[in-house]
């Protein structure tokens, strides 16, 4: 096991409206024996504004993200598309500024997935959950494509005990999310939106997981919206369930 | 749904969205060409094909004014004649000058989008001209007096029983709406139409330096007809359109067939360098190259944006973006439609006029990944959204939305500062409880918010945050040891 400690990047959408997801990451934590802390003071990676063009702003965001991980070991985080952010447009961020950018580069180089680190820095394929149930998997855009994570959820997934997954049709066509489109373009969206939930109930698997909340957030809306009745839970969930329990 | 104001490019989409004819037709189209090229680039035996072109079309970008130099001395050095037109309406007047002289009466095109971008057919119409297309797919969108709506299958909005009842009145036939008779009936007409035309005018899909050709694809022959038949042939190239050999040739047009239409190459590659000679019969009396700059020249000085001009228009990534697979070309109000169209539309006529093209996608980035030559077309798109943002005098672009502007002012503020950012949290927290439902979601919201709530609930700020637990369970220790936590965390 990693003798290093692992900071948690709590993305903002997990920190105030699904604090349950930060709370499993800890469960999975502890089972495995991994030394975790939480560094005091973070917010928002600065993501909304860089999608929404105010790259200033979210270079305001991104210095004082760094400010609060620099002097971390490791950085994990329960969203691809916040770890995206902090690899790939920090230091673009920065191109301008020589120290920014190298501080930017060394917070990218040490900043995980979830599931990404259990499986390619931890090297584990079963953290030990059992959770009886069907599932199926959503790839999230920035994840899947940006990040190239998409085998190691599935790993992780497949060796829950009881846990059969159920592969959707076109997991990884965009749910629509999109950020600040979402609300911009509210048709376009729950037009996507749409589709993914065709997709997701003609598997007639009971949960739906994905590595990203604002991706499960959009589709949970919608779902509960159309009173669907499919459980909506970040993996993190899943992979800390140990009792057997549906959650 | 909502009550707001919508602009065009939402009305349009929700147009598209609404046909099911067209929501039919793209989702076959997706699912064959966008899932059909993925496959493609995953089993293709050169791994490397896709980078070497690119490169090879950003070097080229490097050396434009060279290649093209090279390019119009062969042509010229065979006869043909070349003009670089500034914008189109320099490229208009040119070709208004070559049919007025040769006395045209009929024009028969080849497929071209940039014939489009700077509206040639109304120009010739205007000058008392007949302007047929031959392009079977643009025909029918002719015929019906319509706009195409995808770059490479231009009338995939229409459907076969569509397409009948308008050759039963344009053409006279008994309504079929059997596939082979209507191209039959098509083909009868055009060919009428090629044999007597004085004029071909066509687009240019590439050129080669080093040959001093151009080259045309095609799967139905016109192009070939269209570029021989006619006394006159006039072929509008964009200036970024060029390679320097043959060999960075044969591999980039067999990227543009396979994104297009997964064909390792087209039916038909047409290589046009010249008039006839004595010795080379086959060909029309006169030929014209127009090299058309319109926009192009200040794409190329910008380094944000020059990746766009390695475009080779093979429309792949309209064959799975998502947003285009569900409101259709037509939204985009362009000849360049679906995510190529939303980065080049807005650098050629005007970034805040097309304001909803830079805007109106998720940044999957799924056209990155079918792109034959792997441009970021989301990384451009987060650039325009820039300019959009804070204005830019470069691209003539002023701040689109200042009230947004302000708003992530202030958000940058909170963010920037915990304590503020903890405060506006719990303040939020109290000021949602009035509208958290029965199944513990927020269901209506007002103003901006209600474009989330028209059509999804919306989870409210939870009684207390990720980081309100931590502070509770954890203060004490700085850095939580395994195990000692467990129990705490079960709940
Ligand atoms: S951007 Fe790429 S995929 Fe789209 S039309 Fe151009 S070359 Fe084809």
């Amino acid at each position: 096991m990693s003798e290093k400690t692992v900071s948690l990047f709590i993305q903002c959408l997990v920190d105030t409206m699904f604090p349950e997801t930060g709370e499993a990451m800890i469960t999975v934590f502890d089972r495995l024996g991994v030394a975790y802390d939480y560094p005091p003071g973070q917010t928002c990676c600065g993501q909304p504004a860089f999608n929404s063009g105010y790259s200033r702003d979210a270079a305001a965001a991104a210095k004082h993200f760094i400010d609060i991980f620099e002097d971390t070991e490791i950085i994990v985080c329960p969203s691809g598309s916040c770890v995206r952010m902090v690899r790939h447009h920090y230091p673009e961020l920065f191109a301008d500024d020589q120290a920014m950018h190298s501080r930017a580069l060394a917070i990218g180089a040490k900043t995980f997935e979830f599931t990404q680190y259990l499986v390619d820095e931890l090297g584990i394929n079963d953290v030990g959950a059992h959770f009886p149930d069907t599932v199926t998997y959503h790839d999230s855009c920035h994840l899947s494509r940006s990040l190239g994570i998409a085998d190691q959820p599935r790993t992780l997934l497949n060796n829950v005990r009881g846990l059969e997954l159920i592969e959707m049709r076109d997991s990884d066509t965009c749910c629509g999310f999109g950020g600040t489109f979402s609300v911009n373009y509210p048709e376009i969206s729950v037009a996507m939106v749409d589709e993914k939930i065709d997709n997701i109930l003609a598997t007639k698997a009971s949960t739906v997981t994905g590595c990203d909340i604002s991706c499960l957030m959009n589709i949970l809306g919608r779902i509960k919206r159309r009173g669907e009745d499919v459980q909506v839970l970040h993996i993190a969930q899943i992979l800390a369930a140990d009792k057997g329990e549906k959650r | 749904m909502s009550a707001k104001p919508q602009s065009q490019y939402c009305r349009d989409a929700q147009k598209g969205m609404g046909s099911p004819r067209l929501q039919a037709s793209l989702h076959s189209l997706q699912n064959r060409f966008g899932k059909g090229a993925m496959t493609l680039w995953a089993e293709m035996d050169d791994q490397d094909m896709r980078r070497r072109v690119k490169q090879s079309r950003m070097k080229n970008l490097d050396h434009l004014d060279i290649l093209l130099a090279e390019l119009a001395k062969k042509v010229r050095a065979r006869g043909g004649h070349v003009h670089f037109a500034e914008n189109a309406q320099d490229a208009i007047d040119y070709t208004l000058e070559v049919a007025r002289k040769n006395e045209v009466k009929r024009v028969v095109k080849g497929k071209s989008m940039l014939s489009m971008e700077i509206a040639i057919d109304s120009a010739l119409q205007e000058a008392g001209m007949e302007v047929v297309e031959t392009d079977l797919g643009e025909y029918i969108i002719q015929l019906a007096d319509d706009k195409p709506s995808h770059i490479i299958a231009p009338c995939i909005h229409m459907d076969r029983s569509r397409i009948g009842e308008l050759f039963t009145e344009k053409l006279g036939i008994n309504y079929t709406d059997d596939p082979p008779s209507l191209t039959a009936a098509a083909r009868k007409a055009l060919r009428e139409k090629l044999l007597s035309a004085d004029m071909g005018l066509t687009g240019c899909n590439l050129a080669c330096a080093a040959t001093g050709h151009i080259s045309l694809v095609s799967n139905e022959g016109n192009i070939r007809m269209a570029t021989t038949m006619p006394p006159v042939h006039v072929a509008l190239m964009g200036m970024e359109r060029i390679v320097a050999t043959l060999d960075e040739h044969r591999e980039t047009v067999q990227l543009l067939t396979r994104g297009a239409a997964l064909q390792k190459l087209s039916t038909y590659v047409s290589f046009v360098g010249g008039p006839s000679t004595s010795d080379d019969p086959d060909g029309p009396k006169e030929f014209h190259l127009v090299i058309i700059d319109n926009g192009r020249s200040k794409i190329l000085a910008d380094p944000e944006f020059r990746e766009v001009l390695a475009c080779i228009r093979c429309g792949a990534c309209l064959n799975i973006c998502p947003v285009y697979g569900r409101i259709g070309g037509h939204a985009y109000n362009s000849p360049y439609c679906g995510p190529i169209g939303a980065v080049i539309t807005p650098l050629l006529d005007g970034i805040n006029k097309h304001a909803d093209l830079c805007k109106g996608e998720t940044l999957c980035g799924a056209c990155k990944d079918i792109c034959p030559v792997q441009i970021d077309l989301p990384r451009m798109l987060a650039g325009l959204r820039q300019k959009l943002a804070y204005g830019s005098d470069r691209w003539n672009t002023k701040q689109h939305n200042p009230l947004e502007a302000y708003a992530f002012t202030l958000w940058r503020q909170v963010v920037s500062w915990s304590p503020l950012y903890r405060t506006g949290l719990k303040i939020a927290r109290l000021c949602q409880r009035p509208f958290v439902g029965k199944n513990s979601m927020i269901k209506r919201m007002a103003g901006l918010a209600s474009g989330w709530t028209d059509g999804r609930d919306l989870p409210p700020i939870a009684k207390k945050t990720f980081t309100e637990i931590w502070q509770k369970k954890h203060a004490t220790a700085e850095v939580k040891l395994p195990m000692a936590t467990k129990e705490d965390n079960n709940a």
